[in-house]
Formats: C-alpha cells, structure tokens, sequence
C-alpha cells in the first residue's frame, strides 16, 4: 500500500452532518463572537445576514468536529510503521460563501489533495486536503485548504 | 453618518490596534475541545506533555475563536463591519498551553473603496496573537467590509 492509497488521496469523503440550533449558536456566540446577527433572531433581522447565523468560526470547528469523527483511514499495510496524525500548521483559503443559519442542516466533507516531505521534520510529511460545507439546498457555504503534519517514518 | 467609533476611513494603513488579553484556563481548552477537536493533546495534560506540543494546549480553533472575542471586544462591536468573507491563510506558528495569558494585535494592511457599492470600503488585517513570553503563536490575514462614515466625501 503507498501513501497515496492510505491517505485516499483526491477522494472526497462524507465527514456526516450537524443541525445547527439557535441556542448553540447563540452559546458560542456569546463566547468568541457576540456580533448581533450571532445573537438574537430580532437583531439578526436588520443586518446584512437577515436571520440568525452561526459565527464563521463556529461552522469551522464544526467541520473540525467532523472531521476527526468520521473521517476513516484503510487499515494500514505499507512498509514501515503506520502513519500518526500529528497538529496542523494552519489554513488557506477559508471561504464563507454562506452563513450556517439557525436550523439548517449542514453536511461536511474532506478530500486529501496531496502529501509532500518535510524538510524541517525528517520522518514527517504534510498532508494537505480540502474541507467543504454544503446546505440542505447542495449550496457550498464554506471551503478551506488544510493541513495536517503526519510522522511516517 | 453612524455613531460607531470605526468606519472605513478610520482604519489606517501601517496603524496597529493593540487588543486585550486573556488568561487560557486548562477547564475551558478541554471544553472546546470535546466539543470540537477531542484529540488527545486538547483534553488531557498527561497526553499533552507526552505530544509534540509539550503541555495541555488549545485547539487551533479555539486559539482563532479566541483571538475573535479580542477582536470583537477591541474595535469589531463597536464599527460599521459588514461581515468577513474568509480567511486568506492561518498560520497556527506554537501551542496556546493552560495557563499562558494571550493578547492581540491588528495590523492594517491596506484598504481600498468597493468599486461596485460606493458606502463600503474594504479593510485587510493581519491579526496576532501572542503569548506571555511575547512570541507570536497565530497569525492569519483576511479583508474586512465597512460601511464608510461619509460615503458622499470624495475619496
């Protein structure tokens, strides 16, 4: 088996869904994001979303969540030991298209795009995939690029 | 006109805007993270000593959702901001570990008037976060959209 095999490279996988409820919305909110349209129904009304909205950062650790529950890995039967996920060095291209709007339910997926040596970390390479959100409509509302370091060897 | 403290022409290229500060207590990285990203060195100190990371550390999102709240509290709440539509990149550069106090920064990296709307400007940050010891441990860029104060005024 290679890498590109276990990592299931350039697959997209269904990461499940989450119903997004006004009160954890607006519990979030109230810690990390409290901007109106975060916060209340009536004050969402007026402003540029029109209904209360889960804070972008809320729809993100929301795709996280996911991802660490119900991405699956093959059972590993390459040579050398068997690949350990360790922390992230970060993102790019986080889009919200769309706000995650109270009572949507919104559907996660992930898809590794490729995997490279880390010149820092022998023994290490990054792992890079694609995250995507969609709307009970199929409407994307949110994409990013990621990255995760994994020890190989 | 508006009664905010920010609109698009109070932000100035090269200005930094100091935020607050906040103590990371180890109750609250384990909450997010059993919520959001359970994985060992998020919810056990044990583990987390045992992880490249070297302690109890918060998730990278709570670390981001952190820095939100500094950001909401220092300028956003009380400016014309119009909503964010992303992140250009996030750079996650050493651990938030229980009990570190962090603190914020906004850098204005540019501005530039909507072409399309004539009342909005948009604003590009780079935001900071650092620890105690004063190393930068998050950084990420993105571009604000804010309603200007005086969209009549020449530009």
């Amino acid at each position: 088996m290679t890498l590109d095999e276990y990592f299931a490279i350039g697959s997209t996988q269904d990461l499940g869904s989450h119903t997004f409820t006004a009160d954890e919305i607006v519990a979030f909110a109230e810690k990390f994001d409290p901007q109106p349209f975060h916060l209340s129904e009536e004050d969402a009304k007026g402003s540029v979303f029109g209904a209360l909205c889960a804070s972008g950062w809320h729809t993100a650790s929301m795709w996280m969540r996911h991802n660490l529950l119900h991405s699956h890995s093959a059972e590993w039967s390459g040579d050398g030991p068997k690949p350990e996920y360790g922390p992230s060095p970060g993102f790019e291209n986080l889009v919200w298209k769309k706000p995650a709007y109270a009572g949507e339910t919104i559907r996660f997926t992930r898809t590794a795009t490729g995997h490279r040596a880390l010149t820092s970390r022998p023994g290490w390479r990054v792992l890079n995939a694609q995250g995507e959100a969609f709307n009970s409509a199929g409407e994307k509302i949110m994409s990013l690029d990621t990255a995760v370091l994994v020890k190989v060897s | 006109m508006t009664d905010k403290r920010w609109a698009f022409e109070d932000f100035v290229e090269g200005a930094t805007i100091p935020l607050g500060e906040k103590r990371v207590e180890a109750a609250e990285i384990i909450a997010f993270a059993s919520q959001f990203d359970m994985q060992p060195m998020h919810l056990d100190e044990e583990a987390g000593k045992s992880s490249i990371l070297g302690g109890l550390s918060a998730s990278g999102w709570h670390s981001a959702s952190m820095l939100m709240r500094l950001i909401c509290d220092g300028f956003l709440l009380d400016s014309t901001s119009q909503g964010a539509p992303g992140i250009d990149y996030l750079k996650w550069k050493k651990p938030v570990l229980a009990g570190d106090t962090v603190r914020g920064e906004v850098e204005v990296l540019g501005k530039r008037r909507s072409a399309s709307r004539p009342q909005l400007g948009l604003v590009t940050f780079k935001n900071k976060l650092f620890n105690q010891h004063n190393e930068r441990v998050m950084e990420y860029q993105n571009t604000g959209m804010f309603l200007l104060r005086e969209p009549g005024a020449a530009a």
